[in-house]
């Protein structure tokens, strides 16, 4: 089944046209990876999911974007949209607090208020993210003093302490040594059973490891959607051949 | 030597002799001040001087306890005028503002900081004045509206502009990755502002406030224009009061002997409390130092 459609997207900045006429469809409990060169307009339309465009100021986009069938520019209100679909960024970005406010900053926003809760929900999303061990001895110490690989399973705890169904990747380990990066990886291939993953790479291993579906972005259009199998032993476009074969970008 | 070098070491002794200057200005206030105070303290007591609750420089009785309480109240006072105000503007300016809106609003802030004291004063006495007495009277309170509430109105408008510019400036220097991450999160805007951002720009924030705080205990003419400067401990916030610096500057001009070494040791005071404000300051600036070092 398809969690996420997505409807000839156009999307502009300004004058520039960033993504041209889009269409794909992203199957639930999947991993689907986005790849293309920088500037191709991966990041766009991942924002564009669960409408972080929206704080760019001048960006235009035209189309739809479904997420259980039901538009996500005018049948959803935007913070529920996005604690539906959560996101991780490339950069680690937990917030100047303790871990514990840092994990419980999401279901506090969203109501929950008594303490038994938000404690539970902070362990079950510490433990689901794979960063209980490290962290349940100092869940009252400052989040930014921990290594970068815990910060940003700390970032996926946090995304999961909202209960999302979908979880955004926006080059989450580029940041990230390659011992860290490959903590991350299990743990997605771990969290997919239970939501639909999508993630920008810029490295194609990490698409080839990790994810079932990947579609090939250039110059703002998606050359090639497959099966990540598929795209990469037998591309169908030359221009995807060129690029996984390291001959541009 | 070559020709350049001696004139690299010249323009060394011109700078150094230029950073010195504010060094030394302050070193030889410090003596001076706490020297001619030192003579009042000893003879009158430094005890009868701090706690004293009445000051009849005829009789030879010098209290300054009323006029510590005095700059305090009107402190504390612009404080809850002034702090909640500035930080909203400034976190409006910062997350709120319309693109159009907000040029007139940083000119307005900006002249608002260059505005003299003296026309604060006449403002206060013309405008607030008045309004404070009625709104007094109405409330069943007497005086003439010359008071701590007038005061610390006008004292509470003097250090916006300080606290708005320092407030806004740490406000921006907050990463915009913190807000997308609140807002990745399912946060509102407000939500994302007043919990995240605006906590994350606590220490700059606190400067701010204490900044404005050491313009409003030393700021002088405004403040002898509205408060009324009577030299006792007001009973509600109706009456009228007087400050250290109001103290110096109203009996300066004709004081004589131990009452004028009364006075300067009434700088030595206020002296005192810059110096504490400022010792905060520096406590805040390292604690946010160390916590980028980190």
């Amino acid at each position: 089944m398809d969690k996420i459609t997505i409807n000839s997207i156009n999307l502009f900045y300004d004058d520039f046209q960033a993504l041209k006429n889009i269409n794909l469809c992203l199957p639930a409990q999947n991993i689907t990876a986005f790849i293309g060169p920088s500037g191709c307009g991966k990041s766009t339309l991942l924002k564009s999911i669960n409408r972080m465009n929206e704080l760019i100021p001048d960006c235009k986009i035209e189309g739809e974007i479904l997420l259980d069938n039901k538009n996500v520019y005018t049948e959803y209100d935007v913070n529920i949209l996005r604690k539906k679909v959560g996101m991780v960024f490339q950069k680690p970005n937990l917030f100047p607090m303790s871990i514990y406010d840092n994990i419980a900053y999401g279901p506090r926003t969203h109501g929950v208020t008594k303490k038994a809760d938000l404690e539970e929900i902070v362990v079950t999303s510490l433990q689901r993210a794979a960063v209980w061990e490290e962290s349940r001895d100092r869940l009252n110490k400052n989040a930014l003093g921990l290594s970068g690989g815990q910060q940003q399973r700390l970032c996926i705890a946090r995304t999961l302490a909202v209960n999302p169904e979908v979880l955004l990747m926006d080059e989450p380990t580029s940041a990230l040594d390659p011992v860290s990066t490959a903590k991350i990886e299990d743990l997605l291939i771990e969290l997919k059973k239970q939501y639909t993953i999508v993630i920008v790479t810029h490295n194609m291993q990490q698409a080839m490891r990790i994810s079932d579906n990947t579609a090939f972005f250039l110059l703002g259009e998606v050359i090639e959607y497959n099966t990540t199998n598929k795209l990469f032993s037998i591309p169908q476009d030359k221009r995807t051949e060129d690029y996984i074969t390291g001959r541009f970008g | 030597m070559r020709p350049q070098a001696w004139n690299e070491k010249i323009m060394r002794g011109v700078f150094f002799a230029a950073a010195s200057t504010s060094v030394l200005v302050v070193a030889f206030i410090c003596i001076y001040l706490f020297h001619n105070g030192a003579l009042a303290l000893t003879k009158i007591g430094l005890w009868n001087f701090l706690a004293g609750t009445v000051w009849r420089p005829n009789i030879e009785i010098f209290g300054i306890f009323p006029m510590i309480l005095g700059s305090i109240y009107v402190t504390l006072g612009a404080i809850i005028v002034g702090v909640p105000t500035g930080i909203l503007t400034a976190v409006f300016m910062a997350f709120y503002c319309p693109q159009k809106l907000y040029r007139p609003l940083k000119i307005a802030t900006d002249i608002l900081a260059g505005i003299p004291s003296v026309v604060y004063g006449f403002f206060g006495l013309v405008v607030i004045v008045p309004l404070v007495r009625d709104f007094g009277q109405a409330l069943g309170f007497g005086g003439n509206g010359n008071s701590i509430v007038t005061a610390s109105l006008l004292l509470g408008i003097m250090i916006l502009p300080t606290i708005i510019s320092v407030t806004e400036s740490a406000l921006r220097a907050v990463p915009a990755l913190y807000y997308e991450g609140a807002v990745a999160l399912g946060a509102s805007h407000e939500q994302s502002v007043f919990h995240v951002v605006l906590p994350a720009a606590k220490s700059g924030v606190l400067a701010g406030i204490v900044l404005g705080i050491g313009r409003a205990v030393g700021e002088t003419m405004a403040v002898i224009m509205v408060a009324g400067n009577q030299a006792r401990i007001p009973t509600d916030i109706f009456q009228g009061v007087r400050t250290l610096t109001a103290n110096v500057v109203i009996e300066m001009g004709y004081a004589a002997d131990l009452h004028r070494e009364a006075l300067i040791a009434t700088g030595v005071v206020l002296f005192c409390f810059i110096l504490m404000i400022n010792l905060g300051l520096a406590c805040i600036n390292r604690k946010n130092m160390t916590k980028k070092g980190k």
